[in-house]
């Protein structure tokens, strides 16, 4: 019977990330379709932690690893411990959230097995043994339906394209392992934090992102964002010019979002800013420019200036309530 | 410090990409071409790098008589030469990391750069297939703290840093919810994120020099390497287009439809 198996991931605090939800859907549906079962792994210092919460999700097994040297994430020595655990369950397929932790690793755990691997998987097409998987090229503009022929197949699966796996499914077996910990060329030094109240981009049900057009002036966006309980994005020229922090941006190569209301304020729309926001439920775009692609994905679009809209959008909203 | 550096050949990242009727591929007609953008950034930080601490940037690229183009663009940039691996057919992720991973060990560099991802297949895999198969550290998505008009990368000072014993490198990487510095052990494989540079343009008197550096001509052949394809591409197609959207006059008119008819607010 074909193996699936998911790696979760935890934050820095210890609790799930919450694309790891998305990615073990994913797999589930993964499972259905090659007639196998679900297994979720989780290695690091107290993969215990979120052991309750991993094993209401439907899986036949939740396979725990927790040594010492896993304190920090590091692709190197996961990928060690990952890989012989896939091995000794003969998984088929192994997958992770595309986040940046999925994308360092899953190669790498892929490079040891001598895998095939299909990264930001969005579909899972066929059945049994015939599966191939939809995946996004050329920043977006095309996607193409990939097939894997290694023995096993690995991959990243985006976290806006499939729901969050739901709790409460039965409970799956526990399974505690010891890690094969291997020594790191590579040393964990530090991690900052950009802390942040409001929601994680990725996870956000409304996005209020802001452009050029803010000439680097926030406050706008960052009020009207608060008002809304919405995260906060930029284009990347924002990013670059050092305006807002790097992982705020939207884009193929930033954060890839796809919240139920996206507002794009002072965004004439990249091709690659497209790439990152498309498949948003709803979308808004606030620009000067009549002529801005960003026209051209929304559902309700303004020629106006930012700076005249967002006050008066943010007096009207307060309307509602 | 010797780094090899990766210069694959990709559509210009401005071009209109447009799938062919029958999904079998894109439409290459009209198309421009250009070195990767990540692995431009790749090339600026070898070349920072070795300004720096003296040494040797050697770039490398497979791919048929045309990718001597992004060759020459690199050794143009400063790059002293060029590893051209000849190879015309189709090449998946495992096939490239198994050809760098024979150049790599043909030339014995203390540190390979590549883009973090190359902007036709978006892959994000090649570094770390690479780094795996040498059994090196790994340090992907490398950034900085500064931004891109900060004093720093005006005076072009390198963002990965070579420790004064000169056996490793620290390296920023761009994480979620913020920065990771890793210190990896030379030899070692880092992968560039959008802001760790801005790439210089090539010169006039650089691009006259590039055309009398060396590029050497290999071949999967010569490397042993067999690349058939893992992953095939059954078929392409365009993205679901978007149902146009409306122009609103005013505001009100914008709450109106957000709360009745998108229901979102």
């Amino acid at each position: 019977m074909p193996i699936v198996l998911i790696v979760a991931e935890q934050q820095p605090d210890g609790n799930l990330r919450k694309a790891t939800l998305n990615a073990i859907s994913a797999g589930k549906q993964l499972a259905e379709k090659a007639g196998g079962e679900l297994h979720i792994a989780l290695v690091g210092k107290d993969p215990a932690k979120v052991a309750d919460e991993l094993k209401g999700y439907g899986a036949k097994a939740v396979h725990l690893g927790a040594a010492a040297e896993l304190e920090h994430y590091l692709a190197e020595t996961y990928a060690p411990a990952i890989a012989a655990l896939a091995q000794e369950l003969k998984a088929d397929y192994i997958g992770m959230a595309s986040t940046a932790q999925g994308k360092d690793l899953l190669p790498r755990v892929a490079g040891r097995l001598r895998a095939a691997m299909a990264t930001d998987v969005m579909a899972i097409n066929g059945s049994g043994a015939d599966l191939s998987f939809t995946r996004p090229m050329w920043a977006g503009n095309v996607f193409a339906d990939v097939k894997l022929t290694t023995p096993v197949k690995v991959l990243t699966l985006r976290a806006t394209e499939f729901p969050a796996a739901a709790g409460g499914q039965g409970a799956a077996e526990v399974k505690t392992f010891s890690p094969k910990v291997e020594a790191s060329k590579t040393k964990f030094v530090d991690f900052k934090e950009v802390k942040s109240a409001r929601p994680e981009l990725t996870e956000a049900r409304v996005v209020v992102s802001g452009g050029r057009g803010t000439k680097g002036d926030f406050k706008e966006i960052e009020g009207l964002a608060d008002d809304l309980g919405a995260a906060v994005g930029a284009s990347r020229a924002v990013c670059d010019a050092g305006w807002v922090p790097n992982d705020l941006q939207v884009g193929q190569t930033g954060k890839v979002v796809a919240p139920s209301l996206y507002i794009a304020a002072g965004i004439s729309g990249a091709i690659q800013h497209l790439a990152g926001m498309k498949s948003s439920k709803t979308i808004v775009a606030i620009n000067k420019d009549p002529e801005a692609p960003i026209f051209q994905v929304a559902d309700y679009g303004m020629v106006a200036d930012l700076f005249k809209v967002l006050p008066e959008l943010r007096a009207e909203l307060a309307k509602l309530k | 410090m010797k780094i090899l550096v990766t210069a694959k050949r990709v559509e210009d990242p401005e071009s209109k990409i447009k799938v062919k009727p029958d999904g079998s591929g894109i439409v290459q007609e009209g198309l421009k071409y250009k070195i990767n953008p990540f692995d431009e950034i790749g090339v600026e930080e070898g070349l920072r790098l070795v300004a720096k601490h003296q040494g040797e940037v050697v770039v490398v690229s497979v791919g048929g008589k045309e990718v001597q183009e992004q060759l020459r663009h690199a050794l143009a940039m400063g790059a002293h030469r060029a590893v051209w691996v000849n190879h015309t057919g189709p090449v998946d992720q495992l096939g490239i990391a198994a050809l760098l991973q024979k150049v790599v060990e043909k030339e014995q560099p203390d540190l390979v750069i590549l883009g973090k991802q190359s902007i036709d297949d978006d892959q994000n895999q090649v570094g770390q297939y690479l780094a795996e198969f040498l059994g090196w550290g790994q340090a992907t998505f490398a950034s900085k703290v500064e931004s891109m008009e900060s004093e720093q990368e005006k005076n072009k000072v390198p963002a990965i840093v070579l420790s004064a014993d000169k056996k490793s490198v620290q390296v920023i990487r761009e994480v979620d919810n913020g920065l990771a510095t890793v210190e990896c052990q030379l030899p070692a494989v880092v992968t560039t994120d959008l802001r760790l540079n801005q790439p210089r343009y090539a010169s006039l008197p650089g691009i006259m020099k590039a055309k009398s550096k060396p590029i050497e001509e290999l071949t999967p052949a010569k490397l042993s390497v067999d690349v058939t394809p893992a992953i095939q591409v059954l078929k392409m197609s365009a993205p679901p287009a978007r149902k146009a959207g409306i122009k609103v006059a005013d505001v009100p008119a914008l709450v109106e439809k957000l709360h009745n008819e998108a229901k979102v607010v």
